[in-house]
């Protein structure tokens, strides 16, 4: 008999073991005498099943998880290659509550295709927007983009229709398509998920993109931390470049789009994206003062198009269904979907995509299950290093743009990281002066002394030391920093720390210290 | 002396034969030195004045970008690399702990080369492993949910397979 499983090569089942379970499965089924392919897909984003292992079956993909290496002789004796009942056995896995109650649009094929398959790419959905977009023109294609809502989701929130008519705008001539995978910020992991499960997603959205405003050339400037995911899309462009589409007859339409990978090398700041065109353009990642704004002249100078992974990667969703389908997602002025990423100590961490709206205790509780720890969750982290801290009080408050801007926090790229009652708020707020201490290019004082004096401070502060005085220094040095710093690094480190001192301020008074 | 000067020279054709190849393309600067690194395990302070001239800048401006990634080395690391993640979702997970116990196995601090030569010991600020955390990369291959007895574990097998 011949069987078929998946075991993603996303570097978090990676990470967790996937290999060795790959290489477990094909002894043990070649020792029972079955014969079996391992096909190799993007992970469903539930992290804590994987390395999920999903056997074809009559009634679909049944999943089992989490599978080491060292589970799979007794999964293989009890019958995982028939989809036999086990400790470890998921079920369907569509249909766990986990991924069945998501609304999964950018995400729909992450973890269902081999990311490098152009043929299953194409055959669920793939390429349909980009025909689309090629039948409505320009115009018409980049007001798909202004009525779907659709703002960026690296988490500026600028409307992205209006970017692409700005760059539209300019006078023809060489202009530029570049995507932000600078995915910096932790907590954050749904770039590379997508990176690496469904690269022709991104090559589709930048190749619309590129039709849409008038550009040639696209350039996607991916982190060096993310080797896994450069290796996918390096693979998924050649193969893309040799289908005819990319380069110089795109689809037949005698349009030309072409793409290149640029590594960054390790620089946080890069993430905001006139250091990311400094950068690409071989330089110190400096930020540029605005304007002019990117898409007036952005990258060489010229019009630029700047946008992240997941909002370009859902731009052939919005095209090839249409604006007011992915519109009817979401709330207010936060249209379509977001796909969320719970991570720290959480016991179900992974991808959530849903309409806007979720509450933050309903990602912590219903998706999350609490803590890892068992612990009472004591306060969140949304938006990366520079984002606010919340208490528990603010936990009902719902994962969209104006609701968290609200109450001085902010969605930034959907990272929720969960922290347990054991957490130091204090010493929190000093590895956030730390981190920008470490990160600061130095040009602007504010940022370069601002956050090593608050750090410093903070230390202080925790060794009991002049506590009334260092307080208030904070105070005046985050004051200066969020005024004065030339850009958002400087200006931002102050959100994580005065929310910490605000929320938790039991944690910067005189305590008994256990430990 | 003469092995030494022919040395230099040997690297310098090396270097100005890793520009040539990027020179057609825009802002070239960077993949150059990714390339160099990649060669020569670090940015060599020789290679500097080298790859000015050969694409027309000033040493300071290499130097500026030389300094401004983290990424790039001015000095050989060990025969491996140890990545321990520091940033916030790990440290919620115990990623504090993973830190001091690798400082402490290792006998180093972060930016440090065990003295044999072995290993070296770099912070990195979020590896995308953040569902999965604490997070911690060896040689390229990543480890989630890490434990001292994992990531002993990680080290051992890395340097088993290149000693």
């Amino acid at each position: 008999m011949s069987v078929t499983a998946w075991i993603p090569r996303d570097a978090g089942a990676l990470a967790l073991g996937a290999e060795a379970t790959v290489r477990k499965l094909q002894s043990e089924a070649k020792a029972a005498g079955v014969d079996v392919t391992i096909r190799r897909n993007g992970s469903r984003g539930l992290y804590w099943l994987e390395p999920l292992v999903e056997v074809e079956c009559a009634e679909g993909r049944i999943a089992y998880g989490p599978v080491t290496e060292r589970d799979v002789p007794d999964l293989v004796a009890k019958g995982l290659l028939q989809g036999a009942a086990h400790a470890l056995r998921i079920g369907p896995v569509e249909e766990h509550p986990w991924l069945a109650t998501q609304q999964r649009l950018t995400f729909a094929r992450v973890g269902r295709i081999d990311p490098l398959d152009l043929a299953a790419y194409r055959a669920s959905g793939g390429y349909k927007g980009l025909a689309r977009a090629l039948d409505l023109g320009p115009e018409a294609t980049v007001n798909e983009i202004l009525e779907s809502g659709l703002r960026g989701r690296g988490g500026a929130a600028f409307p992205t229709g209006i970017k692409w008519q700005t760059v539209l705008r300019q006078p023809a001539g060489q202009k530029y398509v570049t995507c932000n995978a600078d995915e910096g910020d932790s907590g954050t992991f749904s770039d590379r998920m997508l990176l690496e499960g469904d690269p022709y997603a991104l090559i589709e959205g930048m190749t619309i993109a590129g039709f849409a405003v008038g550009a040639t050339r696209g350039y996607i400037y991916l982190r060096i931390e993310y080797p896994h995911a450069f290796k996918v899309l390096v693979s998924a462009i050649s193969t893309a470049r040799e289908a005819g589409l990319l380069g110089d007859d795109v689809l037949g339409s005698g349009n030309s789009f072409d793409i290149e990978v640029r590594l960054g090398a390790g620089a946080y700041i890069c993430g905001e994206e006139t250091s990311m065109l400094e950068s690409l353009e071989g330089r110190r990642g400096e930020v540029r003062v605005r304007p002019p704004l990117p898409a007036e002249k952005g990258l060489f100078g010229a019009p630029t198009v700047v946008n992240n992974v997941i909002t370009l990667a859902t731009v052939p969703t919005i095209l090839a269904g249409g604006a007011a389908a992915y519109r009817d997602f979401g709330q207010a002025k936060s249209r379509g979907t977001l796909p969320l990423q719970l991570a720290g100590n959480i016991r179900r961490g992974g991808l959530v995509e849903r309409a806007f709206g979720l509450t933050v205790r309903e990602l912590l509780e219903d998706y999350g299950g609490g803590s890892q720890s068992g612990r009472p969750i004591r306060a969140v982290q949304i938006g990366g290093p520079l984002g606010a801290y919340l208490p528990a009080s603010q936990f009902d408050t719902p994962l969209e743009y104006e609701a968290l801007s609200a109450i001085g926090a902010l969605l930034g790229h959907g990272g929720v990281v969960a922290f347990d009652d054991t957490v130091d708020m204090l010493e929190m707020a000093r590895y956030a002066m730390e981190f920008c201490a470490i990160e600061s290019c130095g040009k602007c004082t504010p940022c370069r002394i601002g956050s090593v004096r608050g750090a410093e401070a903070l230390a202080a502060i925790g060794r009991g030391e002049d506590r009334e005085r260092q307080l208030v220094l904070v105070e005046e040095l985050c004051d200066t920093m969020l005024n004065a710093s030339l850009c958002g690094l400087g200006g931002m480190t102050p959100f994580p720390v005065q929310s910490a001192m605000k929320h938790f301020p039991e944690d910067f008074r005189p305590r008994t210290r256990g430990g | 002396m003469n092995a030494v000067a022919s040395s230099a020279a040997l690297n310098e054709a090396r270097i100005v034969a890793i520009v040539e190849r990027h020179r057609h393309r825009d802002g070239p600067l960077i993949e150059v030195l990714h390339e160099v690194q990649a060669d020569f395990g670090c940015i060599p302070s020789g290679a500097v004045p080298v790859i000015a001239r050969a694409l027309n800048l000033s040493r300071a401006e290499v130097h500026g970008v030389v300094s401004f990634y983290h990424h790039f080395r001015t000095r050989a690391p060990g025969r491996h690399v140890l990545q321990i993640c520091r940033a916030e979702s790990c440290q919620a997970a115990g990623g504090r702990a993973i830190e001091a116990h690798a400082q402490k196995r290792l006998g180093v601090g972060f930016g440090e080369t065990t003295p044999d030569g072995q290993v070296t010991l770099d912070a990195v600020f979020c590896l995308g492993l953040c569902a999965c955390s604490p997070a911690a990369m060896f040689d390229g291959e990543v480890l989630g949910r890490v434990t001292p007895e994992s990531l002993d574990a990680l080290i051992d097998a890395g340097i088993r397979v290149k000693p």
